[in-house]
């Protein structure tokens, strides 16, 4: 790859002043990191703010140098609709590791600053807030897991002295305001985590969301792994978008690695996410309608997400289709006849779906609870920066499908649903609507599928290079940066699930909502947990 | 409503007789006589991720899909511990979950069945136990009756464990 470096946003901040060198460690070209200094950092994000860019995510690493010393830094990353990523760095003392928290331009930075804070120890001046986040108040205070001297392998041990100390939610002192903890054990088969709620009467006041439950030290077990071992780590960060983070890691691998995929292989990759996108959405839609009482789509929707996973069993070896990208490429190759019996059955489900939409719309008990709830306005999810269908719903788009246009997709007729009102029923909307746009993709790759191989040879990436890399998962894009050591073994990463900025979304959703509406707005995002705590 | 009825007749019953390999519809039989004489023709069980990647949620969520219809052998799922047979949990438990496990068990009325369900309920999975995030595999944390593999185990799998749980003589009488 001899692409030449994009140097759109170093010219921007130029002309404000600050002056930035580009690393050619860094990879992609096109996705360029800058070096900045220290006391710019805030003033780049300010710059970035002006020219409509959205944060992707911000976080920090620490790197070991070639003469053996340790270097900390951070890392922003951001794009823009037309002159898509560009990677900020800066160098943080270690004596003195501060830096100027950027949340002020960037609502979505702080809990990624407050994650930093917790991970390194890093104080992030000028924050929002500072509260914990990842680390609960159990942990021992001198615990920063991903500082390069911390022992990763030992369970850490509650600190007794710290176990009461409780975090500090939003009060109320007003005698009407009643507050209902939820959590962080919920009442269906869904994932842990805490929601405060402050509620008037029926109506909810304020939502505070407490996360961090299942954090499982997923980056810093990242360390020290072969490419091929944290590929199966990658894809079992959100089981439910094992594809798309599975994706995420391998283009980022193949970036710092400068390999190019078969094009039957990227048309491939493409089958499977779209497929991913189809069953969640498929999944969630039954949900929703459950918890406003329609039991009937939910039975459904079961049915049709269950004949997709027997497919995927019969065809991929797993039924979520788990492990089935490699580094290079995919796992398996599909015959003529397994071609026939995809497009037969993505065919017969789009329709079937829209089968069901038309029962759906037709449904006054639940269009009376989908209509105008839990809305985001257009101004708030492009504050936040929301991402995937919950962003789509709000008039916010980005979509790396389009604007990335990596392979297959620069093939494809990408089309995105574009909503507006921002509630439950226009996500729903938009679910549907990508349904459609997805099987139409899916049939489009299988019937245009390139000849070729599924696998380019994976080679070692040199040592110090990083790659990034941008996937636009069924939850909205999903952005990983490995960095590798010696041997191809890697030394530092991060990963960005969409579910760290929609959860945002969800905290304005639900004011002045009814204290029982709270399940099926919540449906109606489908945060991961996971993949928000790591 | 009429297309509602229509779209009900069309696809029918797609519920599955029990898999006959493997002595599964043996074991299917066993588990609802079981069930009534234990527990008197219903078994409620509390679902816990202690840590999951969500994985193990979305097949425990498919042994409920008309296809499986987990309900016909008598298994409900409870939103509290209070009235919870059985305790099933997925995932490596994290040390910020831990607390939240063990208040779960000692809600539960006797007998306090439980089922480890998943590679990482088993032994962390590809999380590990030598990781400073993990408290440990369920069973180094609560007694735990049986263990499900798989990563994540199948909906039948699934059903296989709560069987396995049921026939498990740790909690006999
Ligand atoms: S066993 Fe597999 S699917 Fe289940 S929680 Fe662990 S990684 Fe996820």
């Amino acid at each position: 790859m001899t692409e030449l470096s994009n140097t759109w946003f170093a010219e921007r901040m130029g002309d404000h002043g600050i002056h930035s060198s580009y690393l050619e460690d860094h990879h992609p070209a096109h996705m360029p990191c800058l070096e900045i200094r220290r006391l710019d950092w805030a003033h780049a994000a300010e710059e970035a703010k002006r020219q409509a860019m959205r944060l992707v995510a911000i976080w920090a690493v620490e790197i070991v140098e070639e003469d053996a010393s340790k270097q900390l830094y951070t890392y922003m990353a951001l794009a823009h609709k037309e002159h898509r990523h560009v990677l900020l760095r800066t160098p943080i003392h270690h004596e003195n590791p501060e830096i100027l928290s950027i949340s002020k331009h960037f609502i979505s930075a702080c809990r990624m600053e407050r994650h930093i804070q917790d991970m390194f120890g890093i104080q992030v001046r000028n924050i929002l807030d500072a509260r914990l986040w990842i680390k609960h108040e159990h942990w021992p205070e001198d615990a920063h897991p991903l500082l390069y001297d911390f022992d990763g392998k030992t369970p850490m041990l509650s600190d007794p002295n710290r176990a009461d100390i409780d975090y500090e939610y939003v009060p109320c002192d007003s005698e009407c305001v009643y507050e209902i903890p939820v959590g962080p054990v919920h009442a269906g088969i869904i994932e842990p985590g805490h929601f405060r709620f402050l509620a008037v009467g029926e109506k909810i006041l304020n939502m505070e969301e407490r996360l961090g439950y299942v954090h499982k030290g997923i980056e810093k077990r990242m360390q020290g792994r072969t490419a091929d071992e944290g590929l199966k780590l990658a894809g079992r960060i959100s089981g439910d978008s094992t594809v798309g983070h599975s994706w995420a890691f391998a283009q980022a691998c193949e970036y710092a690695a400068n390999i190019t995929l078969p094009k039957r292989a990227s048309y491939l990759r493409g089958i499977l996410c779209e497929r991913e996108r189809i069953a969640n959405h498929i999944g969630d839609i039954g949900a929703i309608c459950n918890d406003a009482g329609f039991a009937f789509m939910h039975m459904q929707c079961a049915r049709l997400r269950e004949d997709m996973a027997r497919l995927h069993a019969e065809i991929y070896h797993h039924r979520l289709l788990m492990d089935n990208i490699t580094l290079g490429g995919v796992a398996h190759d599909l015959s003529v006849e397994m071609r026939e019996k995809l497009i037969q059955q993505t065919r017969d489900i789009a329709a079937e779906i829209e089968h069901l939409r038309a029962i759906y719309a037709d449904t006054p008990s639940i269009q009376e609870r989908v209509i105008g709830a839990g809305i985001v306005t257009t101004d708030e999810a492009k504050d936040i920066g929301l991402l995937g269908y919950v962003g789509r719903a709000s008039g916010h788009s980005p979509d790396e499908r389009i604007e990335e246009a990596y392979a297959p997709y620069d093939d494809l007729d990408v089309a995105i649903p574009k909503g507006k009102l921002g509630d439950v029923s226009t996500r729903m909307w938009v679910r549907f609507e990508e349904i459609a746009n997805a099987s139409r993709m899916v049939i489009q790759c299988l019937e245009t599928l390139p000849e070729g191989d599924i696998q380019t040879p994976w080679n070692l990436p040199e040592t110090g290079v990083s790659g990034f890399a941008s996937i636009e998962s069924w939850r909205g894009e999903i952005v990983t940066w490995v960095h590798f050591g010696e041997n191809g073994i890697i030394e530092c990463y991060s990963v960005r699930d969409p579910s760290a900025i929609n959860w945002l979304g969800l905290e304005l959703a639900v004011r002045t909502v009814p204290v029982p509406d709270f399940p099926l707005v919540n449906k109606s995002f489908n945060c991961s947990y996971a993949g928000h705590d790591l | 409503m009429l297309r509602i009825m229509r779209q009900i007749i069309k696809v029918g019953t797609i519920t599955e007789p029990l898999p006959t390999a493997d002595g599964f519809e043996q074991l299917g039989a066993q588990l609802k006589g079981k069930i009534k004489q234990r527990f008197q023709g219903s078994l409620a069980i509390r679902f816990v991720d202690a840590g999951s990647c969500n994985g193990c949620e979305l097949e425990v969520h498919a042994a409920n899909n008309a296809y499986y219809d987990i309900e016909r052998f008598g298994v409900s799922f409870t939103p509290s511990p209070r009235f919870a047979d059985m305790l099933l949990v997925t995932g490596p438990v994290s040390i910020n979950m831990k607390t939240a496990l063990e208040m779960t068990y000692e809600a539960m009325p006797a007998p306090k069945l439980v089922l480890a369900l998943g590679d990482c309920a088993a032994n962390c999975g590809v999380f590990g136990q030598d990781n400073y995030a993990i408290a440990g595999s369920v069973a180094d944390i609560i007694p735990v009756d049986a263990v499900v593999h798989g990563c994540p185990p199948t909906p039948t799998a699934i059903i296989q464990g709560i069987l396995q749980v049921m026939d498990s003589h740790h909690h006999a009488g």
